[in-house]
């Protein structure tokens, strides 16, 4: 039976330059002197390191736990010895550090000695699935990285179909199309995990209809199985058809509410490199360490490698001929929606597809991105290719007057930055740029909300305690004057000083000495004496009183 | 004519209660307007705007003694958002208040500190902790970098760092800006002499340069 396909507006046509590098099998990658494990792979909070520098650690051994319910661990791809734990260059387009644990490989690739896992899925209640899920470091390799078991709860059985997204539609990436290809029993199983952690009824596999082979794999690969709640579904070749939203609606025809999540209308999307890593984990207990990447470009052999994550970005140009003296720059994931890295030394992550080699003597064709930039000539047609149907020229517009209320009333945050827009644009405005830099502005605005408001909190209790303060001041000073007035401590002191004048009385009576400076005195002296007694007694006071 | 005047009156007193009701009922605490302003400035209580915090502040530009271009922490957003609030138009920062600067945290040298606790006593927020002949040490999340602990440190130990993006604060630029583009594009086509069909539209060019400065500009 043939599935009716709906399209959803928009989006543009791309050369794919996927040839290249399907042309060979998929190989392991060489495994690096040193792997760099960012403490950050995922959405959420970072992971919190468990071994310290000089411990050996084993393949599969975790290295660090999730903090938090969203995150997941990371774990050794390899076995060697952590050689350090620190800051270093990470994948991110700011081209900042990040904290990471740098681990040198020792090259015998031993595994941590395994529990007996072999179990059958079918044996785990879904808690206990996504639990081993989550303990598996396993997050959502499509590119965005959000933790897989978050997606895979099947909370009052809302999820009515599961979408297994083998669409990949931007140009050079492959690795899920190889994945397919060579792992098509794998991806069913894990397909089969996720169903039953979520209790869906009805699978959805999407393929693009340029990947013929991937499709014919899948379907064997179904049809051995037997699984006819399993349904493979062609999607016709439009950039961005792999994005969820997008494909959601090619495949059931229903629109994902603005804001909303795919669970809102009762389907869950996952990639089928998340599947292959679900089966790899349950089936085989094999956490997430390694990945299928693309390296394509001005490389000599361009291919998919399944590479350990934390492997160099440098040694994988290398293994695939680039030269890295000759790289004018190194982009990763696509072409489109993919961001230039800073460094070649950064190391592939969990969320990785694709490497694109840019060098100085064969320049790769990528869509223009460039500053050339001129005014916009309101022709519309990134209106015609956005494929959420938001009106990219206003944006456009009230981003550059940094009008960000009148932005978000044109739904600046369903814009989900493929590009096509940017790519249709004749005047080669970099629109997604004015977008990222908007929804930037808006989130940043909104922290400094919070902390003003904190601010103003703090100030106000500020106030108050100095106020309190001041009273309390006042009230102990008055509670001292009342004490010094209060007759009976006027008393205390008075028979102190006389008792104190009695002692010395007696003492100069006992002993029967004066002072000496008294005695004996020259005439001037004493002339001093009186002429000073003399004033003393003219000026009236408290001194000549007493 | 008796019973108009009854009317009258019954009315008179049917509305005078409902009007006494509504004012006791729908009392307006305080001045509102105060409250909005004083939520749009960035609470910094740093005093470069001539009044002693954010709400005094907010209190005189409510009343017209102060305008609303006098706060620099807050800088150009803060004025747009006040200009909207208040209906008038945005103006740039007043110069004599000082010049908008990115945010600082003020750092404390803990090897200098002589626990004097000057800078506890200046802090609008609370945001030092310390204690006399004790060192002291800020609290970063909650200092506000208002400069008010810089000048009363008798030893010079307090310095105010900017705060360097994270990867999770980290933002994307603001694109390159159009002007410098046309500008570079205006000294090729000097250069290169151009066809005398594109010296017609050069002026053309220009003009839009100028009128997409302005946000709404770029008509064709």
């Amino acid at each position: 039976m043939m599935r009716r396909l709906f399209n959803f507006q928009g989006g543009v046509k791309l050369r794919e330059h996927k040839r290249e590098s399907t042309q060979s099998p998929v190989i392991p990658a060489n495994i690096p002197k040193t792997l760099i494990l960012p403490l950050q792979q995922h959405i959420g909070s970072p992971a919190v390191a468990t071994v310290n520098v000089g411990d050996k650690v084993l393949k599969g051994q975790v290295v660090a736990q999730a903090k938090g319910n969203v995150s997941v661990p990371v774990h050794a791809p390899t076995s060697g010895k952590v050689a350090a734990i620190g800051k270093h260059n990470i994948p991110h387009p700011s081209g900042l550090q990040s904290t990471c644990i740098i681990i040198e490989t020792d090259g015998m690739d031993i595994e941590r000695r395994q529990k007996s896992r072999f179990v059958n899925h079918k044996d785990l209640s879904p808690e206990q699935l996504r639990e081993l899920i989550r303990q598996s470091g396993i997050v959502g390799l499509g590119g965005a990285g959000f933790p897989s078991h978050l997606k895979l709860s099947a909370e009052r059985n809302r999820v009515k179909t599961l979408i297994l997204n083998g669409a990949e539609c931007e140009p050079y990436i492959t690795c899920d199309e190889m994945l397919m290809r060579e792992q098509a029993i794998e991806v069913i199983e894990g397909l089969n995990i996720m169903r039953h952690a979520l209790q869906a009824p009805r699978c959805i596999i999407a393929i693009e209809n340029n990947k013929p082979e991937a499709l014919k794999e899948i379907k064997l690969a179904v049809k051995h199985n037997n699984l006819d709640f399993v349904e493979v579904v062609q999607v016709p070749t439009v950039y961005p058809a792999g994005g969820e939203k997008q494909l959601i609606q090619t495949v059931t025809g229903k629109q994902v509410p603005a804001q909303g999540l795919p669970i809102d209308i009762g389907v869950v999307c996952h990639n089928v490199g998340t599947a292959y890593a679900i089966s790899r984990a349950v089936e085989h207990g094999e956490p997430l360490v390694s990945r299928y990447v693309t390296v394509a470009g001005s490389v000599a052999k361009a291919r998919v490698l399944e590479v350990l994550i934390g492997t160099p970005v440098s040694d994988l140009i290398e293994e695939c001929g680039g030269n890295r003296k000759t790289l004018s720059r190194v982009i990763m994931g696509g072409p489109m929606m993919g961001f230039a890295l800073h460094n070649d030394d950064v190391p592939v992550i969990k969320t990785t597809n694709c490497i694109l080699v840019n060098s100085s003597i064969a320049d790769v064709p990528l869509p223009s991105r460039s500053k050339h930039a001129l005014p916009c000539i309101r022709c519309g047609a990134c209106s015609d290719a956005c494929p959420v149907g938001l009106l990219p020229q206003q944006l456009y517009w009230h981003t550059r007057a940094k009008e960000f209320d009148k932005v978000q009333d044109y739904h600046l945050f369903d814009c989900i930055e493929c590009g096509c827009c940017d790519y249709v644009c004749p005047s080669h405005i970099p629109l997604v740029q004015y977008y990222r830099y908007a929804k930037n502005t808006i989130w940043q605005q909104d922290r400094e909300k919070k902390l003003s408001d904190i601010s103003r909190q703090r100030h106000e209790f500020h106030k108050q305690r100095l106020e309190r303060e001041k009273r309390e001041r006042a009230e102990r000073h008055k509670k001292k004057r009342q004490a010094v007035t209060a007759d009976a401590a006027q008393d205390d002191k008075k028979a102190a000083i006389q008792a104190a004048m009695e002692r010395a009385r007696k003492k100069r009576e006992t002993t029967n000495t004066m002072p000496k400076n008294t005695e004996q005195l020259t005439e001037q002296q004493q002339k001093h004496i009186t002429e000073i007694d003399q004033r003393r007694e003219k000026a009236p006071g408290p001194r000549t009183e007493s | 004519m008796l019973s108009a005047i009854i009317a009258l009156a019954v009315l008179a007193v049917i509305f005078g209660l409902a009007l006494g009701y509504a004012a006791v009922r729908f009392k307006v605490e305080g001045d509102p307007l105060v409250e909005k302003i004083d939520a749009l400035l960035p609470q910094t209580q740093c005093g470069q705007c001539t009044f002693p915090g954010c709400r005094p502040y907010a209190e005189a530009i409510a009343k017209g003694d102060a305008d609303i271009n006098q706060c620099p922490p807050g800088g150009e957003t803060t004025i747009i958002a006040l200009a909207d609030l208040l209906g008038r138009d945005p103006k740039p920062l007043n110069p004599e208040n000082g010049e908008e600067k990115p945010k600082r945290v003020a750092v404390i040298d803990e090897q200098v500190c002589i626990g004097c606790t000057l800078c506890i006593q200046a802090c609008p927020v609370d945001a030092i902790l310390g204690a006399a002949k004790h060192m002291h040490t800020v609290i970063a999340q909650e200092c506000t970098g208002c400069d008010l602990c810089v000048p009363p440190c008798p030893v010079d130990c307090i310095d105010m760092v900017n705060i360097k993006p994270t990867v999770s604060t980290w933002g994307w630029d603001y694109p390159t800006p159009l002007p410098e583009n046309l500008a570079r594009l205006a000294n090729q086509t000097n250069e290169t002499s151009p066809p005398p069909k594109r010296n017609s539209s050069e002026p053309e060019a220009t003009g839009v340069a100028e009128t997409t400065k302005v946000a709404s500009g770029g008509k064709q």
